[in-house]
């Protein structure tokens, strides 16, 4: 079934009885050529790129509980290209040209909206570092406008320009940045994957790998063994629990991060806006609600919820610069477990084990990614060679010292 | 989070900066044939447990003592602690 405004109005006049289910409910095969690990937004698109443009078929993707029931519906919806290190600006920059067709492509409305994001600038040497960012950014074909305080004043009146500690003194914006609705994009992906012949499995928990002679053969389930011609795990913030049952130590530690939202308010904050004397991010939802989150706890967690001292220093982050946000009650907060790698950037490559491949370590930028994710871990997966914009996602790159650092941290995945 | 002090008592997890999994006391030998593989596994792999973990907590607001927390990662849970200093020794690295 295609969406389109005449459905719509075709469906009010007559009950809204045509809406089928979006996507089928199956019980799994015996096997598949590929079976993707995790239903999630990377997995869910890795498995439409998978068929719609690199033309396979016998696709699986498994998900323990519900799709879109991970992070892609736990995130802050933030989308941006601006990033300064070649590994990284030309994939994140080939990620948002397919958030701006993402639409169109799969004939589903995951509410884009390219409202800008605007990185505050608070001191001089903070003012370089993000030009250069910015040039960098323009050197890879995205788009980077440094503003002037008085700019950013007529776009944001109420933002604190003269806090003494924390002066505003411009402001890095990219203008195609925004907000995506994040469980659309699950939705969506499926949708569409569904329409291309993928079967999506939901409650279907992987217990083990079967690898033989040093090949990936299948996967053991809680809904029986399934054969597989190649595996990919998608599972960021699980993905050590998973390869673990492969043998596998991966370059990640699992953190929690913290999301808040406050009470619907009337639209005031256009655009996305980030704090950079500490950490904190804001935009507001199209329900009304500011939508917030900054730093991670720093400590190992699965456990989905976080400590009070970051909701205070979360807060703090947010009054600095934005007074008024002390007047709105919260609403809800939660937690999300990222997949912190050691360098702050992901992994898409071949693992030692043939026909296992692995992606995952997105730190917590990985919703942004969604789109560039799932299409050049297809491409990796069906031609067994990395996408041009993927070169750089190894394993190998900490024993080789090709670490993309974005933050300049080191091996301390909490800093990140 | 409230870490059970050896030496203060109970104290604000908040005054901690977190160092990451407790396996980090033992640093390899760099005088092994493969010290350079066993450095990359210090370096950048980590077990990772959803569970009891082992793990470094550096006391930098307060005592500046190292400890060893052992706390179960799915629930917060703080099961243990113990002066890195002790732990170390008792594990022979330091004379």
């Amino acid at each position: 079934m295609r969406y389109s405004g005449f459905k719509v109005i075709k469906e009010a006049l007559t009950g809204h009885r045509g809406w089928g289910p979006a996507w089928r409910d199956v019980d799994p095969q015996p096997a598949y050529d590929y079976v993707i690990i995790g239903g999630g937004g990377h997995g869910l698109a890795t498995a439409y790129y998978l068929a719609s443009v690199y033309k396979q078929s016998r696709i699986a993707v498994l998900e323990k509980g519900w799709i879109g029931g991970g992070n892609v519906g736990r995130n802050t919806t933030i989308i941006r290209s601006n990033y300064l290190l070649d590994g990284n600006e030309p994939f994140y920059e080939f990620s948002l040209k397919l958030w701006e067709g993402l639409e169109q492509d799969l004939n589903y409305n995951a509410m884009v909206s390219q409202r800008g994001i605007l990185n505050l600038i608070h001191t001089d040497a903070q003012r370089d570092a993000f030009i250069r960012r910015g040039n960098a950014m323009i050197l890879n074909g995205a788009d980077a406008d440094l503003l002037t305080t008085a700019q950013i004043k007529k776009r944001y009146p109420f933002l604190n320009t003269e806090n003494a500690r924390f002066p505003i003194k411009g402001g890095l914006a990219q203008h195609r940045g925004g907000t995506v609705r994040h469980d659309a994009v699950a939705w969506g992906y499926a949708r569409a994957a569904d329409q291309r012949g993928v079967d999506i499995i939901q409650n279907c928990e992987v217990t083990g790998f079967t690898i033989e002679n040093g090949t990936c053969t299948g996967v053991e389930t809680t809904r029986g063994a399934i054969k597989a011609k190649k595996v990919a795990a998608c599972v960021a913030g699980s993905s050590s629990r998973l390869m673990e049952k492969a043998g596998m130590r991966l370059p990640i530690e699992s953190h929690v991060l913290q999301a808040f939202v406050s009470e619907g308010l009337k639209p005031l904050l256009p655009g996305v806006i980030t704090f950079g004397a500490g950490h904190f991010y804001c935009s507001q939802s199209d329900k009304g609600g500011l939508v917030f989150g900054g730093d991670i706890d720093g400590y190992n967690s699965y456990a989905q919820r976080g400590n009070l001292p970051v909701v205070e220093d979360v807060c703090e982050g947010g009054m600095a610069i934005f007074p008024m946000l002390g007047r709105a009650r919260l609403l809800r907060m939660w937690g999300g477990i990222m997949d912190m790698s050691m360098d702050g950037s992901p992994i898409i490559d071949k693992t030692h084990i043939d026909g296992l491949y692995f992606n995952g370590g997105w730190c917590y930028g990985g919703f942004k990614a969604t789109p560039a994710s799932g299409y050049v871990y297809a491409h990796l997966l069906a031609n067994d060679t990395p996408h041009e914009t993927a070169t750089a996602y190894r394993f190998d790159r900490f024993a080789k010292g090709l670490m993309i650092d974005e933050k300049g941290q080191g091996n301390q995945p909490n800093l990140h | 989070m409230i870490i059970n002090h050896p030496l203060l008592g109970p104290r604000d997890s908040a005054e901690f900066t977190y160092m990451g999994d407790a396996r980090l006391i033992n640093r390899p030998d760099w005088q092994a044939d493969d010290a350079v593989a066993q450095f990359t596994d210090y370096g950048y792999l980590r077990d990772n447990p959803a569970g009891a973990h082992r793990e470094l907590w550096f006391h930098e607001g307060g005592d500046r003592s190292w400890l060893v927390v052992t706390r179960d990662t799915t629930t917060h849970e703080i099961t243990n602690v113990e002066l890195a200093r002790d732990v170390a020794r008792a594990e022979g690295r330091s004379k």
